[in-house]
């Protein structure tokens, strides 16, 4: 009795009394986005890992069944085993670079900062821009016979950036030498310029929701300033540092126009992604059955984030 | 009120299916191809990637001849820019499977005919053709058989680069006393002598992967031969053969020479370290002749010379650009007549001088060609034609994407057996 | 107030070093897009241009132009169709609630999530077989499908927010379903809308995958022509960088008109809602 109390006033708290007419045109102002979803999400997911179990790998379409074989194939694969290193070792790189920079700028903003807008807004406009604008005028920055080295030049040091082919720590594991790819510090550079605004965002507006008299009354107790932020004001935004994680860890698992555009795969594929590969083996290369494998490992590696955070937040929310 | 948002709703459905329709009136003049008005002849839209300086140029000419041959039937340049062609290919692969082909395109003679467009079932013969204009002995009899499958012929050939050059810069050499190298040994003591000078031996710009396939083509050439290096191709010699592995070697070796910063230039940025003088040598198709003599101005024989690539004097690794007929055109007839044009002596005339390539044909007006035209036609008449595997006229796409994925890691990492073992793999792709 | 002594300097410090990282490649892709091309040189990156040179900007204009325009045809209507879709689907989701429609939600925004990658063999397929391949229509489309989520998110929580007391009185003057969305919720939503068409506006100009897959050549919008400029030919480094300034301008323009919009954009993407 009781629960379906609740639930009948929660239903009446936003739908009193529908006319049946009414009902009718919510459901046709939902429908066309509904059905859109429907098909061209999960029906062409499905479609696509249909084509990943096929024999498809030529420009004629061949939709005999392969079994796992492409996905056998993948993981045997030189290019797709660094790309996997790759897009982990990113992955960890971008976020924590990101998480880093952001809350540190967030933090100095916080501080009743004079120009504080100029600062936001000097942050900010890299949002703005496409991902290959940046990998155009990063590629142009971080050539290691031009950009940025003619500078270092002066303190003796010149890095190779993205045609660095070492790996930083590796070890041999499968066919690859696993480890950090140091190439994929100068595409993190990029990605992170790029994207450091959004935590910025997110942190700011998370500090501004923690009302001045909470620090006031740490104040009072005698907690210094340092100590504010480092036990009342970090743990309050704990929630926005995972809605940063999710948020940037699905671009990053997915990345594709940065790459591409500033470095393509690279040389020993220190630069190649999942997102690289797929294109140019589906697209260039007609391995249209391997493509669709990889990309349904994309799609997994980012629903293993994803569902349990929008299941979570929806939760969270009704 | 409520009739206003009918009208907003209306107004933005109207705005999609104007949308639409204006799409499908595009599709029907960009595709040519299509139902034409009676009386009126559909456009012959020429598909290629030709979009860069000389072969703009070449192209041009070559549609302003076929233009005042056949004032009747309007012509189109479709060319298709980026990528060094690969997007033009992607373009091409999408408007076949559409069936929505082009009058005619821009292919590599060799498997990347063969292989992908012929055995689809998507060319159609030009043995009438070929009679017609009796050209089977006007083309060397193994360009023909590039162009062929079955006995059939299936495109008309209009130019040759040369795959197997070595450029180098002339002051360089001569400074330091380096004759050109014409064998391996000549090659590494050359550069041997130049490293200890601290000049880099050999440019190499391999940002763009085929770059390292194409220098390890012509070290397979040089250690093997035409004959063996043609069994590659049949699978009569497998890739993990002994011989096969000494040219890896050799391949690496000579990458050992090349500039440390390899991996972020592209063939054009090697080019230039040749041309002024940081880099002795580099191995490039002669398009790279084109490079330095309009982009960078230096003189052919003066400022820079070539040769074959070591052991290779007397092959000639062709690449060849072609135009065949696809199948379902209403206009065969009008592409057959551009198709003419093409590979008469007018017509490769016209276009090789611009393009800086040399014509197809044995019989053109050498006098319209400078100094290392003249060289090189002299040599495609003497020499033994193999394909290139680098530019898609050895082996099958797929096998090609293999290989320069092999290549890519080898290149770092220098392992020859395990290097051989992911080519012989991939061979699999070439039955 | 916050820090004291040393530490306020320290900060400007450290904020005025940040701004220069952040700056430093819109001072390259300047300076170097209004260099001849003979100044750019490996050693002369970074000095500023011997004589101004605006040849660059001509050059990139006259090859991006068309490629521009396709941008403004696509992102237009790309724009108006996913944000009236999403208001639609937004406002059901919010105030018209049913028994699984929050399942339904969370299943829709999954779609914004998801890399497309992994629709992307059958939508060419699909595309291909309504003749909508390599238009912009058919990338209008597109954009409009993959929109849904992110628009249908960002109305809702905007509608969320829109008291119900409003809308039951509505109702009891008589408005109906389309009375209420015509005459409360948009209304009330204008500033809600400014922020979705920002948001799209901003995010399907700067989209490269589905432009690179769907479209080609003349079709093909703004993002990829720029990445083509570095194609066959030698790169020209100074008209590459004026075509990424003149591919970026009406982004950046957005932004510094209206950026509080495009940050509260910004921050409705990470769902929450």
């Amino acid at each position: 009795m009781e629960a379906a109390r609740t639930e009948q006033s929660a239903a009446g708290k936003s739908s009193v009394k529908r006319g049946s007419s009414d009902r009718w045109m919510a459901l046709l102002f939902l429908l066309p986005s509904f059905l859109l979803i429907v098909i061209f999400v999960y029906g062409f997911i499905g479609w696509t890992g249909y084509v990943s179990l096929t024999n498809w790998n030529s420009l004629v379409p061949d939709m005999s069944f392969a079994g796992l074989k492409n996905y056998v194939f993948l993981f045997s694969d030189f290019r797709f085993q660094a790309d996997l290193r790759n897009t982990l070792f990113f992955t960890i790189l971008f976020i924590g670079l990101v998480i880093l920079l952001g809350l540190s700028l967030a933090i100095l903003l916080d501080q009743k900062i004079k120009g504080e807008s100029i600062f936001r807004n000097i942050f900010f406009f890299p949002m703005a821009l496409s991902f290959v604008v940046t990998g155009v005028v990063w590629q142009w920055i971080l050539n290691p016979s031009t950009g940025v080295n003619l500078f270092l030049q002066t303190f003796g040091i010149q890095p190779k950036w993205y045609t660095d082919t070492n790996i930083l720590a590796g070890f041999q594991w499968g066919q690859i030498e696993f480890g950090l790819p140091a190439a994929l510090i100068a595409v993190g550079l990029a990605a992170v310029w790029q994207m450091t605004g959004f935590s910025l965002a997110m942190y700011i507006a998370g500090l501004r929701a923690i009302p001045d008299e909470t620090r006031e009354a740490a104040r009072m107790d005698g907690a210094t300033e340092f100590q504010i932020y480092r036990h009342v004001i970090l743990p309050q935004l704990h929630p926005i540092t995972v809605s940063v994680i999710i948020i940037m860890a699905h671009i990053s698992l997915k990345i594709f126009d940065l790459i591409y555009s500033m470095t393509g795969p690279g040389a020993n594929f220190v630069t190649d992604v999942p997102g690289v590969y797929m294109f140019e083996t589906t697209f260039r290369g007609n391995y249209y059955a391997n493509g669709a494998a990889i990309a349904i490992v994309m799609l997994l590696s980012v629903a293993v984030f994803m569902v349990p955070y929008l299941i979570n937040s929806r939760k969270g929310a009704s | 009120m409520q009739k206003r948002v009918w009208v907003i709703f209306t107004m933005i459905f109207a705005l999609i299916l104007s949308a639409c329709g204006s799409s499908d009136t595009a599709d029907e003049n960009a595709g040519g191809s299509g139902s034409s008005d009676s009386g009126e002849k559909a456009t012959l839209d020429i598909f290629s990637w030709w979009t860069g300086a000389g072969e703009e140029d070449g192209l041009k000419a070559l549609l302003a001849l076929f233009k005042e041959k056949h004032p009747d039937i309007p012509v189109e340049n479709a060319a298709v820019a980026g990528g060094a062609g690969t997007n033009a290919k992607a373009v091409l692969a999408s408007r076949m499977q559409g069936n929505d082909p082009p009058a005619t395109f821009q292919v590599h003679g060799g498997s990347e005919l063969n292989d992908s467009w012929v055995a689809a079932d998507k060319m159609e013969p030009l043995n009438d053709l070929y009679e017609q204009e009796s050209w089977n002995d006007k083309f060397p009899e193994e360009l023909i058989e590039l162009v062929s499958k079955d006995g059939n012929m299936y495109s008309v050939p209009v130019n040759i680069h040369r795959a197997n050059v070595l450029w180098y810069n002339k002051k360089v050499l001569d400074e330091n006393g380096v004759a050109p190298p014409t064998t391996f040994d000549e090659f590494f003591a050359a550069a041997d002598a130049l490293k200890e000078k601290g000049i880099t031996p050999l440019a190499l710009g391999d940002k763009e992967p085929w770059a390292a396939t194409h220098l390890f083509e012509t070290v397979l050439l040089g250690e093997l031969g035409a004959e063996e290096y043609n069994k590659l191709w049949t699978g009569d010699l497998a890739f993990d053969d002994a011989k096969v592995k000494a040219a890896a070697e050799t391949f690496k070796k000579m990458l050992s020479y090349v500039n440390e910063d390899h991996s972020s230039r592209n063939w054009q940025d090697a080019s230039q370290l040749v041309g002024n003088g940081e880099a002795a040598m580099n191995v490039m198709g002669d398009w790279a002749k084109g490079y330095f003599v309009n982009d960078l101005k230096l003189a052919v024989n003066e400022d820079f010379g070539y040769l074959p690539t070591p052991g290779t004097e007397g092959m000639f690794g062709v690449i060849t650009d072609t135009f065949g007929l696809p199948k379902g055109l209403d206009n065969g007839e009008d592409v057959k007549k551009f198709l003419s044009v093409l590979g008469s002596v007018e017509g490769q005339d016209a276009f090789n001088p611009l393009k800086g390539s040399i014509p197809a044909r044995i019989d053109a007006d050498v006098s319209k060609y400078d100094q290392y035209g003249k060289d090189t036609m002299e040599d495609f008449k003497s020499a033994t034609l193999v394909p290139s595997l680098a530019h898609g006229s050895a082996a099958p796409e797929g096998f090609l994407t293999k290989v320069n994925q092999a290549v890519n890691i080898f290149v770092t990492q220098g392992d020859v057996e395990q290097f051989t073992g992911a080519l012989q793999s991939a061979a699999a792709e070439l039955k | 107030m916050v820090l004291r002594g040393v530490a306020k300097p320290a900060s400007y410090l450290i904020l005025i070093a940040a701004s220069l990282f952040f700056l430093m490649p819109v001072y390259v892709m300047v300076i170097t897009s209004l260099k001849p091309l003979d100044e750019i040189t490996l050693d002369q990156m970074w000095t500023w241009p011997s004589a101004i040179d605006v040849s660059s900007y001509s050059e990139a204009f006259t090859k991006l132009a068309p490629n521009l325009m396709n941008s403004f045809y696509l992102v237009v209507p790309a724009t108006l169709l996913s944000a009236l879709l999403g208001a639609m689907s937004g406002y059901v989701l919010s105030k018209w609630r049913f028994k699984g429609s929050e399942v339904l939600f969370t299943l829709m925004l999954f779609g914004m999530f998801i890399p497309y990658q992994s629709i992307l063999i059958p939508l060419i397929q699909f595309l291909r077989e309504i003749g909508l391949y390599n238009s912009i229509p058919g990338l209008i489309f597109v954009h409009v499908v993959y929109g849904i989520p992110i628009t249908t998110l960002m109305f809702r929580n905007f509608y969320v927010n829109i008291p119900d007391e409003m809308i039951e009185s509505a109702k009891i003057d008589g408005a109906n379903f389309l009375g209420i969305f015509r005459h409360i919720m948009v209304p009330l939503s204008l500033s809600g809308f400014v922020v979705v068409a920002i948001w799209q506006f901003t995010n399907i100009w700067n989209e490269f995958l589905f432009a690179v897959t769907i479209t080609t050549a003349e079709q093909q919008p703004v993002m990829v022509a720029l990445q083509n400029l570095s194609g066959s030919q030698i790169v020209q480094w100074n008209v590459q960088m004026a075509g990424a300034l003149l591919a970026a301008l009406p982004t950046l323009l957005v932004y510094i008109l209206l950026g509080k919009y495009f940050v509260r954009g910004l921050l409705a993407g990470s769902v929450k809602g």
